[in-house]
């Protein structure tokens, strides 16, 4: 499997992460560096085998559906790079 | 009193508790040592009035008897720590001035026994790197030089700012975090002790997230017994992160005996790398004997999966990260990108993720994405996730045959210089974590213990590898091997 430009922009668009136009190539190849890398995976023969989903064999803890916490507006906008009358302000949405 | 901040943990609790030195002088010296360290760029901020703060109320404390360990030590902590009112930035430009509003759980704990914050120390960006040179604040240096030489080289990465404070005496002991070598690896080219705990030991909840099923915190310090030290204060259930174990906790100091008589150590012939430098293999030799020396019983294990761990790390890492990272969008903190007239909130999502992210972070986040699209999430990710299974059940094996722990080397060379690596390909830099990636796929604990130079005067460092929970057994083995090295070498001080 191998990634071009187009491959590339999609990508980058996945991640939401602006990839200039003339970059698209240098970023494919970079790509396929690391995805050459991985392909070693490939050999080894996983059949039957579960997929890892926990390293430590516990269930996850459950803890009481109850409020612990709140009331803190300030506190949680106080990082906003725009904030407004208690929200966080962004650039309108409607399409 | 000077030269107070050389001391480790374990003298100066002695020191404070029978009043020959109080907090405050300690935490002075420490302050004095961090503000003439610039060279070192270890520090991301200084905070030496709250340091000074913390340190009268440990010396109240102390006068009252009953004092914690760590009362009135002081600590420097890694920019992944979120320490409220103090910036926090996973040494990112995305988190530009971002003061948390809540405490991490480890710092909670280490405050509340009574310790002193020096200040926040650098790391590679979101902790993705080797070198840390994908920092935010520029590198940090390591306080070696090799010798004749005064070529600044790396101190590791990513907790490379933790290293080479705790080398150069700019702290008694740091935090840090390891998701794939991220402790042991800059603690072996620093020539001091770092340990990652067995998954779900220390609690992550207030630490930045890179690779969550990955990460783990824990000390680098001078000497085992201080990471022993350490270790106790920080590890521990914590009902805010639903993967720290619920579990007794050992007294990991108390268990520093030195006594290994019959302990059976392996070592794993995969490690065993082509081309791996004469001094590596000798230092490992040497680090089996001297094991053996004190009694232990050496044998020849196999892990054949050890060659697919770094690729599979370099699946699994980046796909967690993308999704743990997808939270840095300029909306609730941080950097926003300023947008021009008829762009919207798509244009500021990417834009600020374009500006405020480092290339090898965006990387991560590009690949990890990929890994996890659909129709890839099968071949990449899912595979990945299934020899991660086989990687695990290679420990499970060696240690249901008997062993007790396992000796590798902690790193494949010493410290490069900085900028050494700018051209290689970003897979060659991957390759320092070979001999401590697999530690974390399958959840285990860790230390690195120096134990000798190279031959241009650099620290080169030992690796035990432990059971799941037997932290004590493992620091144990460590304090053993490191009474044997008898590695007390500092780097001379040019900064």
């Amino acid at each position: 499997m191998s990634i071009d430009k187009d491959t590339a922009r999609k990508v980058a668009h996945l991640a939401r992460i602006e990839v200039p136009e003339d970059q698209l190539d240098a970023l494919a190849g970079e790509l396929n560096g690391i995805l050459g890398f991985m392909e070693q995976l490939n050999e080894v023969d996983v059949d039957g085998v579960e997929p890892m989903t926990s390293v430590t064999p516990m269930r996850l803890k459950r803890r009481a559906d109850v409020v612990t916490d709140g009331d803190q507006q300030d506190k949680i906008l106080s990082n906003a790079p725009d904030a407004r009358e208690g929200f966080f302000a962004v650039p309108k949405v409607v399409e | 009193m000077s030269g107070l901040n050389t001391l480790t943990i374990a003298d100066a609790r002695d020191k404070l508790r029978s009043k020959e030195i109080s907090a405050v002088e300690l935490t002075e010296a420490c302050n004095a040592a961090v503000a003439g360290s610039d060279a070192l760029n270890a520090y991301s901020v200084k905070t030496p009035e709250m340091a000074l703060e913390q340190a009268k109320a440990a010396d109240a404390r102390l006068g009252q008897g009953d004092a914690p360990d760590l009362c009135g030590i002081p600590l420097g902590i890694k920019d992944l720590f979120c320490t409220k009112g103090v910036e926090s930035q996973a040494a990112s430009n995305i988190l530009a001035g971002f003061k948390p509003e809540y405490e991490s759980t480890v710092t909670t704990k280490l405050w509340d026994s009574g310790a002193v914050m020096l200040g926040k120390l650098n790391m590679d960006e979101f902790a993705m790197g080797s070198s840390n040179e994908t920092s935010a604040y520029g590198a940090a240096v390591n306080p070696w030089r090799r010798q004749g030489s005064d070529a600044p080289l790396t101190p590791g990465g990513s907790s490379g700012g933790s290293a080479a404070a705790v080398s150069g005496d700019l702290c008694l002991a740091a935090t840090g975090t390891d998701t794939g070598g991220s402790i042991r690896q800059p603690a072996a080219f620093t020539g001091i002790v770092g340990v990652k705990p067995t998954y779900g030991r220390v609690s992550r909840w207030g630490i930045i997230a890179f690779a969550s099923s990955l990460d783990q915190a824990g000390p680098m310090t001078k000497t085992v017994r201080d990471s022993a030290i350490f270790l106790n204060a920080i590890a521990g259930h914590d009902a805010k992160d639903s993967t720290s174990a619920d579990m007794a906790v050992p007294d990991f100091e108390a268990a520093l005996t030195g006594d290994i008589r019959g302990r059976k150590i392996g070592l794993p012939k995969e490690y065993r790398l082509d081309g791996m430098p004469a001094e590596i293999e000798k230092l490992w030799a040497d680090g089996a004997d001297m094991l053996r020396d004190a009694g232990a019983e050496i044998v020849d294990v196999s892990l054949p999966h050890t060659k697919y761990a770094l690729p599979a790390y370099y699946v699994l890492a980046p796909a967690e990260a993308s999704s743990n990272l997808a939270r840095y969008d300029g909306v609730r903190y941080g950097h926003r990108a300023k947008l021009q007239k008829g762009e919207g909130i798509h244009e500021m999502y990417a834009r600020t993720r374009a500006e405020g992210f480092g290339p090898e972070v965006q990387r991560r986040v590009m690949i990890g994405a990929y890994v996890l699209s659909a129709g890839f999430y099968d071949a990449y990710y899912r595979r990945a996730q299934r020899v991660r299974t086989l990687i695990k059940k290679d420990f499970e094996d060696v240690y249901a045959s008997g062993v007790d722990a396992i000796l590798t080397p902690a790193t494949p060379s010493a410290a490069f210089g900085l900028g050494e690596m700018a051209d290689a390909d970003p897979v060659k830099m991957y390759l320092n974590d070979v001999f401590t990636v697999t530690v974390n796929l399958a959840g285990l604990p860790g230390v690195s213990v120096p134990t000798g130079l190279d031959s241009q005067g650099l620290p080169l460092g030992l690796q035990l590898i432990g059971k799941p929970w037997e932290e004590a057994d493992m620091l144990n083995t460590a304090y053993a091997l490191e009474q044997s090295a008898g590695f007390v070498s500092k780097a001379e001080k040019w900064w």
